[in-house]
């Protein structure tokens, strides 16, 4: 007797690629607003980023329905901090939350692949980039989603992340400015949703600095 | 089981630029393949500014309006003057549908919740995992395989209702002629701020005298 498998799946692959990259004072964190499955595009203007405090921001990509649960869970553990320490998590604090809440569901993953960017406590931009289960690492650019292994490599090649294995330990923060960072940004995700089919509609980048957070948006391949 | 729906939003001619929604389903339901129940109406008012569409499994459609009447009796009992509107009423079908899900025993439907309030309009849309999102049209089942492609191209933002009604009217026909479990016999759903009405099932006009309906397989031998 054969086993009997499951002829409905809980997950969804909803697709779209996230990027962020990280400055000396500044932070860029980019997603794609296009929502498919399978080959359908549900909808061309769906935002994959998500503020969770004041110096700290989210891009996932992955199974939609997840990755809004988990964007709640966050906003609510977030709002219970704020209460009980009277100031807003700093963005490692959340980086750490994040891999908990992650790693809590261990055995029924929140299909969500997560870049977290942001300023630390002095000031300077950080990325924090996630597998679906909660590990972590604090680097200089990442990218996730349908897209990074198109993307990740163009950025290796353009942000040339001196080795971690060298001392004295080097800064893997960007020496690019802002303007240059988001340019690159915007370069990245036109080539991107040339060759990957769920990237593409519309591109949202989110600016972090000590003045505050600033958005745009450049509009991409349709098709 | 299975049922399409499409949903778009309209606008009033000016002077008055209130928001007006329209959107059909046929009242159709089958059973696997055979067209069981004929006079279905899958689209129900919810409290006093949204309307839900649903495809799929009918009976969890069913259970669906029991928890939402209990919903909306629990609001109207505070008796404070404020009413749920489409925005609460589909993140709370979000939150049961993602909840079902969980538990690995969905709620087999893809559902639709639109309205109007305070002059906000509102659509959105929940499949039976959990996705939702919002948009100008939505639809369910074949409806976005070969409707959504046509409302991309035509809806704007500036579409008189009467114009709405007969775009909507185009891409029903099209699921007509090309999706085997639709009837023709449709329902058309008119929300205001002021309130909503649903028509009597109606049909539209087809025509089957095309010449490539008529021998089909002219132009391929030995296909069907």
């Amino acid at each position: 007797m054969t086993k009997q498998q499951a002829n409905w799946s809980p997950y969804d692959n909803n697709g779209g690629s996230c990027v962020a990259i990280a400055g000396a004072d500044y932070c860029v964190i980019a997603a794609d607003t296009r929502m498919s499955t399978g080959y359908n595009i549900l909808t061309r203007e769906y935002s994959k980023i998500c503020k969770l405090a004041d110096k700290c921001v989210m891009a996932s990509s992955g199974f939609q329905a997840d990755v809004k649960a988990l964007q709640k869970q966050l906003a609510a553990r977030h709002l219970i901090y704020q209460h009980q320490h009277n100031k807003q998590m700093n963005c490692p604090a959340m980086a750490q939350l994040l891999s908990n809440t992650l790693y809590y569901k261990r055995f029924f993953p929140y299909y969500s692949f997560n870049v977290l960017g942001g300023l630390d406590n002095e000031g300077k931009g950080c990325v924090f980039t996630y597998d679906a289960v909660g590990s972590y690492e604090k680097v200089g650019y990442s990218s996730q989603g349908s897209g990074s292994t198109l993307i990740m490599p163009f950025l290796d090649n353009q942000l040339k992340s001196p080795s971690p294995l060298l001392l004295p330990v080097q800064d893997a923060v960007t020496p690019l400015v802002e303007a240059e960072a988001v340019n690159l940004v915007k370069t990245v995700f036109a080539s991107a949703s040339e060759r990957d089919i769920y990237t593409g509609d519309k591109l949202e980048i989110v600016v972090v600095t000590a003045d505050g957070i600033r958005r745009e948006y450049m509009e991409l391949r349709k098709d | 089981m299975h049922a399409l729906h499409l949903f778009i939003f309209t606008r009033r001619p000016r002077p008055s630029s209130s928001h007006v929604f329209c959107w059909k389903s046929d009242v159709s339901s089958s059973y696997g393949s055979t067209l069981r129940y004929k006079n279905v109406e899958r689209m129900k008012p919810i409290g006093k500014h949204s309307l839900l569409g649903a495809s799929g499994e009918i009976s969890d459609f069913q259970e669906i309006l029991r928890y939402l009447d209990e919903l909306i009796l629990y609001d109207n009992m505070w008796d404070d003057g404020n009413s749920l509107g489409p925005k609460e009423v589909h993140n709370y079908l979000t939150r049961v549908m993602y909840n079902r899900r969980n538990k690995f025993n969905p709620l087999w439907n893809s559902l639709v919740l639109g309205g109007v309030k305070n002059g906000q309009k509102y659509l959105g849309t929940v499949s039976m995992i959990g996705v939702n999102f919002e948009d100008n049209h939505v639809a369910t089942g074949f409806g976005n395989h070969l409707a959504r492609p046509i409302l991309r191209q035509e809806w704007h933002e500036n579409l008189s209702f009467e114009d709405g009604v007969r775009l909507l009217e185009k891409c029903m026909r099209v699921l007509l002629y090309r999706d085997r479990s639709a009837i023709n016999k449709l329902q058309i759903a008119k929300i205001t701020e002021e309130g909503m009405t649903i028509s009597q099932p109606y049909s539209l006009k087809t025509y089957w005298e095309f010449s490539a309906f008529e021998n089909p397989t002219q132009g391929a031998v030995g296909s069907w």
